[in-house]
C-alpha cells in the first residue's frame, strides 16, 4: 500500500482540522485548566465529536461506528495533537474500542460498542502499576474462585480513569510479575464495590487517575479474551494506543514547529529577522527532516495496524520511539527559539512541551521501545 | 494473467536463460561494478557477456527510450525487472556516470541529435563519462566557478581546473560546467559542455584519499579546443548557452537522490545489531555491551524511519504530491546517517577492524569503508548546503 493518505482520509483530515480549530483550540484547554474543570474535558464537545463519527471511528458499522480504520483514527489523533484538544478519544475510541473489537465476546460488543460510538460511555485502560511502563510487570492479583475472580492491586497513570464508566484492567491470574504468561483482562464497572479512583492532575492539564482495586469481584463474563493468556491481546491494544499517541505527538510537534517558523520570520533582533541566522536555520532544517521521518514511521504503523494487526508490534514501537524523540526535540527547539516568551504561561508553546512529555511517557518511552526493537531483532 | 504478471514471467525466464552463472553471486560493492569505457578491462568473460546481452536488450538502462539504446520500459516494468534481478541475485551489468548523470541531463535538456549521438554508446558501456563540476575555489559555492570557455568563432577554447572529478583518469569524455559569460551574474554565465578527454590539453592527476584509494582526480584544461559541433548537428553545449546552471541544478538534485539511497545502495547490507552481535557476542540474549546496544537500537530506529521516508517520498511523487527540495532532506539525513552507521560498525568491530592490510580484514575493508563514508556528507553538496536549501526552499526562512 502506498505511504500516502487516500482521498477519503484527506477529507477526514480537513474536516477534523476545521472542526477542532473552531471548537477546541488551545484556548479551550487553557480554560479547562484555569477553571479547574471537574472533568477536565467538555462533554458537549465530546458529544459533537461523536456526531462527527470520531467516537466510533474504530467501531464497525454493524455496531454503529464509522469503521474508518487505524489510519483514520491516526488522522484524527494528529489533528487533536495540533490543537491539544482534551477528550476521551485515546482511552475510549482507540484503546477500549480496539480491545472490544479485537477480543470482546459478541455480548461485550453488543452492549458497549454502540454506546462508545454514540459518545455515551467512557472507558479507561488500566495497565501500569509503577512509574515506568511494562505490561508484563503487572502484579495486581486476580484470585480465582470457581468461575469468579477477586481483583486486588493499584493502577497508576490511567488516562481518563477519573471519568470512565468502565475500566479495562490487566491483572495477574497466574505466574509472577515479569512474566508474559498469566495475565487476564477484565472489564470492570468503575462504580463496583472496592474500586476507588483518585484523579491525578498532570503536568499537561489532562487527566489521569490512580485506581485502587480492593477485592473487586468479577465473573467469567467480565473477562476480555483468554484467562491467563491476555498478554498478546493486551499488547495489541497497547500497540494501537502507541500508534495513536505517536500520531497525536506528531500533530503537536508539527504545530509547535509551524508556530516556531512563524516566529522566526517575524521576530527581529540585531536589525533583522532571527530566522535569517544560519545557526537557527540549520537547527530548523534538521528538525524538519526529523519530523518527516516521524511522519513516515507513524503512517506505516497505522497502515500495518489496519492490514496486519497481529504483526504490527515492531512498527508501532518504531512509531512510538521515533515520535517520542522527535516531538520532544520539536518542543525543546520551540521553547528555545521563542526565547523568553516561550517560557511564559500566557504563550501557548509551553502547553505543547507539557503534553508531549506526557504522551512520550505513556505506554513506553523511546528507550522502552528501542529495547523492544533490539530484542525483536535478536540483540 | 495481467500484462505485468506476464512481463514478470517472461523477464524471469529471459534472465535465467541469459545471465551467466558467475554474475549471479549478488555481489555488490564497488570492486564488482562494471564501469565500461574504452579503458575498461573486464574482470571476466562472464562480465563481458552479461553486459553485451543486457545492452542488446536495452536493459542496461531499461527506462530510457528504445531509439537511444534503452529498454523503453514503464516504471512498473523497471521495478519488476529490478525485483527479478534481485530475486536471482544478479549483478547489475553496467553502472556509470553516463547512466546516472549525463543520460538524465541529455534526456531532459539535449537535442534529438545529441541524444542519438551520445546515449547509445553509454548504454553499451563503450564510452565512460565523468563529471567536471567542483573547482579548487568553487566547492559549496559551486556557482562561483571560473573555468573559462571562450567563443573562438568555429570552436570553444577552454582553460581552467576541475577537482573531485570521479574516475577522470579512466574516463573517455567529461561533462563540464564552464563560464561562458564572465560579465553576467554568477548563475547566468555558466554553460554545460561536453569534452573529449583525449583532446589536446586535457590532463588528470589522481588524488589519494584518507581511505588510501583514489576515486577522484584533479582535471586540467590548458587551451583545449572544443569543436562547436562534435558531429554534424551535435552541439558541444547542452541546453542553452549561459543557462548551464539549470542543467547543473537538475543533475545535482538527481545526484542527491542517488547518494541518499534513492537509487538503492547506501543503506544496503546487514543490520548494525546483527553485525555487532556476531562481533562482540550476546549475554542473556542481549548485546554484551549495553551502551553500544542502546546506541545501535536508536540508530536502527532512525535508519528504519529513513527507509520508510524514502518510500513515502516516492509514493508522494507518484501521487503528484511531494516537495522537490525534499531531495536535500534525504541527502542530508541519509549521508549523516551512513556516517553514524559506520562509526557504530567500527565501535563494534574494535581492534580487529583497525587492521589496514592483510587477508584477515580484506585489506581493511571495513576501515576503508568507514573512511569513505566521510565524503558522503561533502560530495554532491555538503550537509550544510542541504540544510541551507531546506531552510530557504521548504521553510522559506528569510535571507537564507
Amino acid at each position: 500500500m502506498p505511504l500516502v493518505l487516500t482521498e477519503e482520509q484527506e477529507m477526514l483530515r480537513e474536516s477534523a482540522r476545521g472542526f477542532l480549530d473552531e471548537k477546541a483550540p488551545v484556548s479551550a484547554l487553557r480554560k479547562l485548566r484555569d477553571d479547574n474543570d471537574p472533568t477536565g474535558f467538555s462533554r458537549d464537545l465530546w458529544k459533537e465529536m461523536a456526531e462527527m463519527g470520531w467516537a466510533g471511528i474504530l467501531v464497525d458499522e454493524q455496531h454503529g461506528g464509522a469503521d474508518f480504520g487505524f489510519v483514520g483514527a491516526g488522522v484524527v489523533a494528529e489533528e487533536i495533537g495540533r490543537t491539544l484538544t482534551a477528550s476521551p478519544f485515546l482511552s475510549t475510541s482507540i484503546l477500549a474500542a480496539t480491545a472490544l473489537q479485537k477480543i470482546g465476546a459478541d455480548a461485550h460488543k453488543q452492549e458497549h460498542l454502540p454506546k462508545i460510538a454514540a459518545g455515551e460511555a467512557l472507558f479507561a485502560l488500566a495497565v501500569d502499576e509503577t512509574r515506568k511502563h511494562g505490561s508484563a510487570k503487572t502484579a495486581m492479583v486476580a484470585e480465582k474462585a470457581g468461575n469468579a475472580f477477586k481483583l486486588s492491586g493499584d493502577k497508576t497513570f490511567v488516562a481518563d480513569g477519573h471519568v470512565a464508566d468502565k475500566i479495562i484492567v490487566a491483572a495477574r491470574s497466574a505466574g509472577s510479575p515479569g512474566e508474559q504468561d498469566g495475565l487476564t483482562l477484565f472489564l470492570v464497572d468503575a462504580k463496583a464495590n472496592g474500586v476507588s479512583v483518585e484523579r491525578t492532575m498532570m503536568v499537561d492539564s489532562r487527566n489521569a487517575a490512580r485506581i485502587k482495586f480492593d477485592n473487586v469481584e468479577a465473573t467469567g463474563d467480565d473477562v476480555l479474551g483468554e484467562v491467563d493468556g491476555g498478554y498478546m491481546a493486551l499488547e495489541g491494544v497497547l500497540n494501537a494506543g502507541r500508534a495513536g499517541l505517536a500520531a497525536e505527538m506528531s500533530g503537536a510537534a508539527q504545530q509547535s514547529f509551524s508556530m516556531t517558523m512563524d516566529y522566526l520570520k517575524e521576530r527581529k533582533q540585531f536589525g533583522k529577522e532571527i530566522g535569517s541566522f544560519q545557526a537557527l536555520q540549520h537547527r530548523a532544517a534538521h528538525l524538519y527532516s526529523e519530523i518527516e521521518l516521524m511522519k513516515s514511521a507513524i503512517l506505516k504503523a497505522l497502515q500495518d495496524l489496519d492490514g496486519h494487526y497481529g504483526m504490527a508490534g515492531p512498527i508501532c514501537s518504531l512509531a512510538k520511539a521515533k515520535a517520542g524523540e522527535v516531538a520532544k526535540l520539536a518542543s525543546l527547539e520551540a521553547v528555545q527559539m521563542h526565547g523568553g516568551i516561550g517560557m511564559t504561561d500566557e504563550y501557548d508553546i509551553g502547553f505543547y512541551m507539557k503534553r508531549i512529555r506526557v504522551a512520550q511517557e505513556m505506554f513506553g518511552d523511546p528507550a522502552f521501545h528501542a529495547d523492544r526493537i533490539a530484542q525483536m531483532r535478536g540483540y | 494473467m495481467s500484462d505485468l504478471e506476464a512481463f514478470r514471467k517472461e523477464t524471469r525466464a529471459w534472465l535465467d536463460e541469459n545471465c551467466p552463472k558467475e554474475m549471479r553471486d549478488g555481489a555488490g560493492g564497488e570492486e564488482n561494478i562494471c564501469w565500461g569505457g574504452k579503458n575498461w578491462k573486464f574482470q571476466s568473460e562472464a562480465q563481458k557477456t552479461w553486459l553485451n546481452v543486457m545492452a542488446e536488450k536495452g536493459w542496461t538502462v531499461p527506462a530510457w527510450p528504445k531509439e537511444y539504446g534503452g529498454g523503453g520500459l514503464s516504471k512498473e516494468e523497471v521495478k519488476i525487472l529490478k525485483g527479478e534481478m534481485k530475486a536471482l541475485n544478479i549483478r547489475s551489468p553496467l553502472e556509470s556516470f553516463g547512466i546516472w548523470m549525463l543520460g538524465p541531463a541529455l534526456l531532459k535538456y539535449g537535442t534529438h541529435e545529441q541524444k542519438l549521438h551520445f546515449l547509445p554508446p553509454i548504454t553499451r558501456g563503450e564510452i565512460r563519462w565523468c563529471q567536471g563540476y567542483s573547482e579548487p575555489n568553487a566547492g559549496s559555492d559551486l556557482a562561483s566557478l571560473q573555468c573559462k570557455c571562450e567563443d573562438k568563432g568555429d570552436h570553444w577554447l577552454v582553460n581552467g581546473q576541475k577537482i573531485w572529478t570521479s574516475y577522470a583518469d579512466e574516463s573517455d569524455w567529461i561533462f563540464v560546467l564552464v563560464r561562458t559569460d564572465p560579465s553576467a551574474t554568477k548563475h547566468n554565465g555558466i554553460s554545460f559542455i561536453l569534452i573529449d578527454m583525449a583532446a589536446k590539453g586535457v590532463s588528470t592527476k589522481p588524488i589519494k584519499l584518507i581511505s588510501g584509494k583514489s576515486p577522484f582526480c584533479e582535471t586540467f584544461f590548458d587551451d583545449v579546443v572544443v569543436p562547436k559541433e562534435h558531429a554534424p548537428g551535435v552541439n558541444a553545449i547542452v541546453g542553452e548557452l549561459n543557462r548551464g546552471w539549470d542543467v547543473a541544478k537538475y543533475l545535482l538534485t538527481h545526484e542527491r537522490e542517488m547518494i541518499s539511497g534513492g537509487g538503492g545502495g547506501l543503506l544496503g547490507g546487514r543490520g548494525m545489531g546483527e553485525v555487532a552481535a556476531q562481533q562482540i557476542g550476546l549475554e542473556d540474549g542481549r548485546l554484551a555491551d549495553p551502551i553500544l546496544r542502546g546506541k545501535i537500537a536508536q540508530a536502527e530506529i532512525d535508519g528504519w524511519a529513513f527507509l520508510l521516508t524514502l518510500e513515502r517520498m516516492k509514493d508522494e511523487a507518484k501521487a503528484g504530491q511531494g516537495v522537490g527540495a525534499n531531495s536535500s532532506m534525504l541527502k542530508y539525513y541519509g549521508t549523516e546517517f551512513n556516517k553514524r552507521r559506520f562509526e557504530l560498525f567500527m565501535d563494534a568491530g574494535g581492534s580487529d577492524e583497525l587492521e589496514w592490510e592483510g587477508e584477515r580484514t580484506k585489506d581493511g575493508k571495513m576501515a576503508r569503508g568507514w573512511l569513505r563514508t566521510k565524503a558522503n556528507s561533502i560530495e554532491g553538496g555538503t550537509s550544510e548546503v542541504q540544510l541551507n536549501i531546506i531552510a530557504k526552499r521548504i521553510l522559506e526562512l528569510p535571507g537564507a
